[in-house]
């Protein structure tokens, strides 16, 4: 018996039945408690689990990062939510230099499972500082891994994932993807972090994406298929480590790819992608790898110049059929 | 006599380390020695118990062997053996004993004191009674993540001691050239969080202030702050050719030397002999060379290494090329 839920609703079934599975799994982070989350992803979770578990942080993301990293270092699961990842940056220090190299740096004594999420990307009109998508700054770093999710479905499965990993594991979502509704079944279930998912089969060109770039993607293949070109769509789902084989057997089947992705586009998540397809799959490439990413450059507010700046549906489109020769 | 036999062994560990790295190049990076800062650790243990987790900055040497991370592991770690006590991947600021509580030398300047009260989270969580001791440098005292780390653990009654080994000197800049507020202890004020300014340089000073706040933090009175001033006799690190200060300024606190202060107090108290003394001189002695023979005698770390210890999950995919 599958239910539809929102994305919100989701993440809190994820984390909430992980805390009822695991004592040492707790909440942290600014307004999750007597506010019910900035977003209401934690709504009502204060009221099950009581002040000890769902907890209150004051605006200080360096500090509170710092006592989840301690904390998952002696016998703790801590989750902790930043209101926006863009707040994370204060809190950088914590998630690189401690909670990703304490493994290595103590030779394997100490280890550090923690879950820092949040919202990612642009979201609208928010201005510059609080629109970057950080999935590959994140996904730089060796020790931690990397998730951004689409969708209800991989929402729950893969918090659910990432609660019980033993790595730290960052967990991106979006504000404006919150209230999305999507098909979640009635029984436990969970996604394994690292796996894509092809999301439309297709045969005549790839296209990868994740987060609510996903939107764009899916919109494109429709508008594609429309004029009789099959487009196969990849959700990542899990950025690090990279799920390359699944897309590799993709551009087998199509030679061609397109990658859509928020980032900026210097060493961006496409870099990668592009790559490692090139290496791998060099063969098997009819043309070139294309992406379109965020314009190079921070994300302005006027609303004409969002859309500019950001990949969607009719750029996705042109690039496709530039990569099949079909442009003039 | 645990005292000084725990300071001296310190002493002696560490002037042997300074001695290989200087005189035959066996030890490399950055080393900061615990030289003339013994006491601390020595009053520490004395107030705790093994279960209490210590975590401090990149002087670590001192702690570790306090805490009971053996001198050959700590030795071969140095040397960047496979024997160390984080198998040569964590170097001179990197000591780790997780199984007696010591939760290593961090690099990053007081990102430990958020660490400290993570640790002191925990364990309330868990509702033993233990308590964290976080340790760092007055240089570190000038850092953002204090605040709102002290702010967090006076809120929430974390059993968490801070302890800011003053040493007067942030690497070169004094203590007076960092702040308007020279006295530290007078940062926890802010957060109406219990504090204290003690003698750095006498184990009985730094123990008594150390058991009064154990005590507090077990009962759940939550944190409290020290303020222990000491003295390196050393430079920042093995590298700094100390210009900032004189050399009088050195030898005036040589002449408060923890060591020599408990020593004369065990014989002019007939706490111990000469000769009983002399004994543990020889095994701390032995000790020392002992692990420096085991260090040298180790081997290095395989180098399939360079990929194990960076992830729990055992089959990770690694980027390669």
């Amino acid at each position: 018996m599958a239910r539809i839920i929102t994305i919100r609703e989701a993440l809190r079934e994820g984390m909430s039945e992980e805390m009822r599975r695991d004592p040492n799994v707790f909440l942290m982070g600014e307004e999750v408690a007597e506010y019910n989350g900035a977003y209401k992803v934690s709504q009502g979770m204060l009221d099950e689990f009581g002040p000890k578990r769902v907890i209150d942080t004051p605006i200080a993301e360096l500090g509170f990062a710092a006592i989840g990293v301690g904390a998952a270092q002696n016998g703790l699961r801590p989750i902790v939510e930043f209101m926006t990842w863009n707040f994370a940056v204060l809190a950088l220090d914590q998630i690189l230099n401690t909670a990703s190299k304490m493994l290595a740096m103590s030779g394997g004594q100490v280890s550090c499972p923690i879950v820092f999420r949040g919202p990612n990307g642009s979201a609208g009109q928010l201005g510059a500082q609080h629109s970057t998508a950080f999935e590959s700054y994140y996904a730089n770093i060796p020790g931690i891994k990397v998730i951004s999710i689409s969708n209800a479905y991989d929402a729950k499965g893969l918090m659910k994932a990432a609660i019980r990993d033993n790595d730290p594991v960052m967990f991106m979502e979006s504000e404006l993807m919150y209230g999305d509704k999507g098909e979640v079944p009635e029984e436990e279930y969970i996604i394994p972090i690292g796996k894509a998912d092809v999301k439309k089969q297709g045969r005549d060109v790839t296209i990868v994406s994740y987060n609510k770039m996903m939107k764009v993607a899916l919109g494109a293949a429709a508008e594609l298929e429309k004029e009789g070109i099959s487009a196969e769509v990849i959700d990542l789902r899990t950025i690090r480590p990279l799920d390359w084989m699944t897309i590799l057997e993709s551009v087998k089947k199509t030679n061609r790819l397109v990658i859509v992705d928020e980032q900026w586009p210097m060493c961006s998540v496409s870099s990668e992608i592009a790559y490692r397809i090139q290496k791998e799959g060099f063969d098997y490439l009819d043309a070139p790898i294309r992406r379109i990413t965020a314009a190079d450059a921070p994300l302005h507010y006027a609303p004409n110049l969002v859309a500019a700046a950001l990949p969607d549906v009719p750029k996705t489109v042109n690039l496709v059929k530039e990569v099949m020769y079909m442009k003039k | 006599m645990y005292w000084y036999e725990l300071m001296y062994l310190i002493r002696q560990f560490e002037l042997m380390a300074e001695e290989k790295y200087k005189m035959e190049g066996k030890i490399r990076g950055f080393f900061h020695a615990y030289v003339g800062q013994e006491a601390i650790a020595a009053g520490c243990m004395t107030a705790t118990r093994i279960e209490d987790p210590f975590v401090t900055g990149y002087r670590d040497h001192g702690l570790a062997l306090a805490k009971g991370v053996s001198p050959e592991s700590c030795m071969a770690e140095l040397y960047g053996k496979a024997t160390g006590c984080a198998k040569g991947k964590g170097g001179s600021m990197h000591f780790f004993g997780k199984d007696v509580a010591f939760f290593g030398g961090h690099g990053i300047v007081g990102a430990q004191i958020g660490t400290g009260a993570g640790l002191a989270f925990a364990e309330k969580y868990k509702g033993t009674d233990n308590v964290s001791l976080s340790f760092f440098g007055d240089g570190a005292a000038r850092q953002g993540i204090l605040h709102e780390i002290f702010n967090m653990a006076m809120t929430w009654k974390l059993p968490a001691i801070f302890l800011c080994e003053n040493n007067n000197y942030a690497m070169g800049t004094s203590v007076a050239r960092t702040s308007n507020v020279q006295d530290i202890y007078k940062l926890a004020d802010a957060y109406e969080m219990p504090a204290d300014s003690i003698d750095g340089m006498s184990p009985e000073a730094v123990h008594d202030a150390v058991a009064r706040a154990v005590k507090r933090a077990r009962e759940g009175g939550g944190p409290t702050l020290i303020e222990l001033k000491t003295y390196r006799y050393k430079g920042h690190s093995i590298s700094d050719p100390q210009k900032y200060r004189t050399k009088d300024e050195v030898e005036e606190y040589k002449q408060r030397d923890p060591i020599e202060h408990v020593l004369n107090t065990i014989l002019e108290n007939k706490f111990a002999t000469q000769e009983e003394i002399d004994a543990i001189n020889k095994r701390v002695n032995d000790k020392v060379a002992e692990s420096v023979r085991f260090a040298e005698e180790s081997p290095w770390p395989n180098e399939d290494e360079v990929l194990k210890d960076i992830v729990m999950e055992p089959n990770y995919p690694f980027i390669v090329d």
